[in-house]
């Protein structure tokens, strides 16, 4: 029953979005929906729902970890567009947006698609069968064009279009492998239930391999693509950093999670096969390409929204390389999901306040953000040590588990590339966000903020980070022992 | 049934073909609708005894789409967009007509190779279905239009179409229909994209939309 509601409900008051015509009405149905969305999951994470006999729709204890962080952020995210919002409506143009027209942004639109945007997450995290599991990423595709297109300028809509075609294209490959896990699966008298998630790991061992192995590729290449793994990663950078910061931090922070999920949905299904070792080496040769990847565009980037959308290429490299060490990888790697997930969003959202001070997204223009504004300035720094994985937060002890294992495994040269690249980004990183934090006073004037600026546009991702730094002290009993079973659902059968 | 079958899937391949080497872009959408019809009956020439209203009502709603409403839309989005009627493929017709019978080759080997656990109707499924698949993605990459864009996708999704027609003998009937509204909402959201990109641009040519390059 309750999950059902955390699907529909945004789907109706996202319909409803659409036929009320007063913004302030609009605005605040968001933030209620969200609210009561994190109330709902709060109840299942006190109460749980019974276990799963054979519904196509269940949240399990992995989606319930999964769609807890997407809620989360979507509450952050939704409070943060209240000021967003109305600061596009004061400000008619951004240099950075000249060729948009603020008076063409459709606000009640984008308050729609992202109700609908939550309700398709609900559902991927939700879904037990393969094929609704491919309706609901390609929802999400579909619901958060708008999204991206929100600001109406050349820029943004050609990110929106190569989003659009490239995440559709990867998704239909994604749908060929739902064709071939079923031929693979089909020997034993085939009915609609053959293909639950439950189902198949149990007789995934009867699976036709070659069958299996073909699927699991395309699965691979097709959820891959949304995730952001290179070399398919190339719409991600621009449609991250064109979307306004709201919508980027979910995008970064939940999207390509709920991408992450259907991998791992699939992996569990090849290492219950027996074809553990194959997914594995799959997984760390793109976990190193993107990092690969990433590094080499995060050097030199001069584009502050594209660097974060780059760290995210990097740390879904990192999951999926975790995930292909198994053992206390995979552990670190669904414990760095919840870390990258936070910090990366709060990066985003601080990224759009400096956007909305600065008005530009070019690095060498920026200075002295602890200033200019230093509550934003330490924001941005504490960040920066954040998503780099310094000690006292959670990233460090994440990436320092995948590292342990790497090297448990004596998988040399892989431990050196990965170290290797993770440096440079970090040398990169730190080099642009010091520079834009630092120095002279420019011209702007020291500013005061306003109480309801701080509770909107500072304490969403003040809230996020110092939630990283605690887990970084303390992990609760009730994470570790879902994330311990999470892992042990990877490696069933 | 089978011979009547063959002859779908003939001219699957041949539209295909038809696809590489015509120039007009209003010629290709026709094309693309009668492909998207004589996609809809198929599934009742590849397995006779499913005959059931789920499936009748699928194939009604395939029709509609793949046959009707996607051309229609297309072509008012072409009329919209106010475009050039060429295709302006980056590669040349006759070499993408080449290479198109290179994929044609590689298709039919492969088709023929797989080990199919099943008995299927006709010999040509697999192979007209990948070959389908291919060609899609050819047009996706080689040409310039953001409307050959959508078009490459949409024969694209036709082959995934047969190909699971032909492999998955039973499709749960509300998932059919998820990936048909899905497919639907998303040529939807593209045919407005591209209404933006002409007017933003005044061209709908993909490769000059490059200013987020690194």
């Amino acid at each position: 029953m309750r999950p059902l509601v955390l699907i529909l409900s945004p789907l109706i008051a996202g319909t409803l979005t659409c036929f009320i015509p007063n913004k302030i009405i609009n605005r605040i149905l968001l933030v209620c929906l969200s609210l009561g969305h994190a109330g709902v999951l709060l109840s299942l994470w006190i109460i749980p729902e019974p276990p799963n006999t054979g519904n196509w729709i269940h949240l399990d204890q992995t989606g319930l970890f999964f769609l807890s962080i997407a809620s989360l952020l979507f509450l952050a995210s939704s409070v943060y567009s209240l000021k967003y919002l109305q600061q596009e409506s004061v400000y008619s143009s951004f240099p950075d947006h000249r060729e948009g027209d603020s008076s063409k942004k459709n606000e009640k639109l984008f308050l729609g698609c992202m109700h609908f945007f939550l309700s398709s997450m609900s559902l991927v995290t939700m879904s037990q069968h393969i094929g609704i599991l491919w309706v609901a990423m390609e929802a999400t595709t579909l619901s958060t064009a708008p999204l991206i297109y929100f600001n109406k300028n050349s820029r943004s809509l050609e990110a929106t279009w190569k989003y659009l075609v490239i995440c559709s294209v990867g998704i239909a490959l994604g749908l060929l492998g739902n064709i071939f896990i079923s031929v693979s699966a089909c020997q034993t008298g085939q009915t609609a239930s053959s293909l639950l998630f439950p189902g198949m790991i149990s007789r995934a061992i009867h699976f036709k391999t070659i069958w299996l192995k073909t699927a699991f590729i395309f699965f691979l290449v097709g959820y891959g693509t949304k995730m952001g793994l290179a070399p398919f990663h190339t719409w991600l950078p621009d449609a991250h950093s064109e979307a306004p910061s709201p919508v980027s931090a979910l995008l970064s922070g939940a999207l390509l999670n709920c991408a992450f999920l259907s991998l791992l949905r699939i992996y569990s299904i090849a290492s219950a096969a027996g074809l553990a070792s194959f997914a594995q080496d799959l997984f760390r040769l793109f976990g190193i390409l993107s990092l690969i990847f990433s590094s080499i565009f995060i050097l030199g980037q001069n584009n502050y929204k594209r660097m974060l959308a780059y760290s995210s290429v990097e740390h879904m490299g990192i999951l999926i390389f975790g995930i292909g060490l198994g053992g206390l990888g995979a552990w670190g790697s669904i414990f760095h999901v919840l870390n990258h997930s936070f910090v990366k969003a709060a990066l985003f959202l601080i990224s759009g306040n400096i956007l909305t001070a600065y008005k530009t997204k070019s690095i060498n223009k920026i200075q002295g953000i602890l200033h200019h504004s230093p509550l934003t300035g330490i924001l941005w720094l504490a960040g920066l040590f954040a998503i780099s994985g310094m000690p006292p937060f959670g990233t460090f002890f994440s990436k320092f588990m995948i590292l342990q294992e790497a090297l448990r495994q004596q998988l040399l040269w892989q431990t050196i590339l990965f170290l290797f690249f993770l440096s440079v980004i970090f040398i990169s990183m730190s080099k642009t966000i010091l520079f834009m934090s630092q120095g002279e006073r420019c011209h702007l004037e020291v500013k005061t903020t306003s109480l309801s600026e701080f509770i909107c546009a500072v304490l969403p991702p003040l809230l996020l980070l110092s939630w990283i730094l605690l887990l970084g002290f303390y992990l609760p009993d009730f994470l570790r022992n879902t994330i311990t079973e999470i892992t042990q659902q990877l490696r069933a059968g | 049934m089978k011979t009547i079958a063959d002859i779908v899937l003939m001219f699957l391949i041949l539209s295909n073909l038809a696809f590489l080497g015509i120039s007009r872009l209003k010629t290709c959408i026709r094309i693309l609708a009668l492909q998207g019809l004589s996609l809809g009956i198929l599934p009742f020439l590849i397995h006779i005894p499913a005959f059931s209203y789920d499936s009748v009502l699928l194939a009604v709603g395939s029709i509609l789409l793949r046959g009707l409403i996607f051309p229609y839309y297309l072509e008012k989005a072409m009329r919209k967009a106010d475009v050039r009627h060429e295709v302006e493929p980056f590669i040349g017709y006759s070499f993408s007509i080449l290479f198109g019978m290179g994929l044609l080759f590689i298709s039919a080997w492969l088709g023929f190779r797989l080990q199919i656990p099943y008995l299927l109707t006709s010999r040509l499924l697999v192979p007209s279905s990948l070959f389908t698949i291919m060609t899609g993605l050819f047009i996706l990459i080689s040409r310039r239009k953001a409307l050959s864009q959508v078009i490459g996708y949409l024969v694209m999704e036709n082959g995934i179409y047969t190909l699971g027609i032909t492999l998955v003998h039973e499709q749960p009937f509300i998932i059919e229909l998820g990936i048909l509204l899905d497919i639907f909402a998303g040529v939807f959201i593209m045919g407005i994209m591209i209404f933006h990109i002409s007017r933003a641009f005044d061209h709908i040519d993909i490769d000059k939309l490059s200013s987020l390059k690194e």
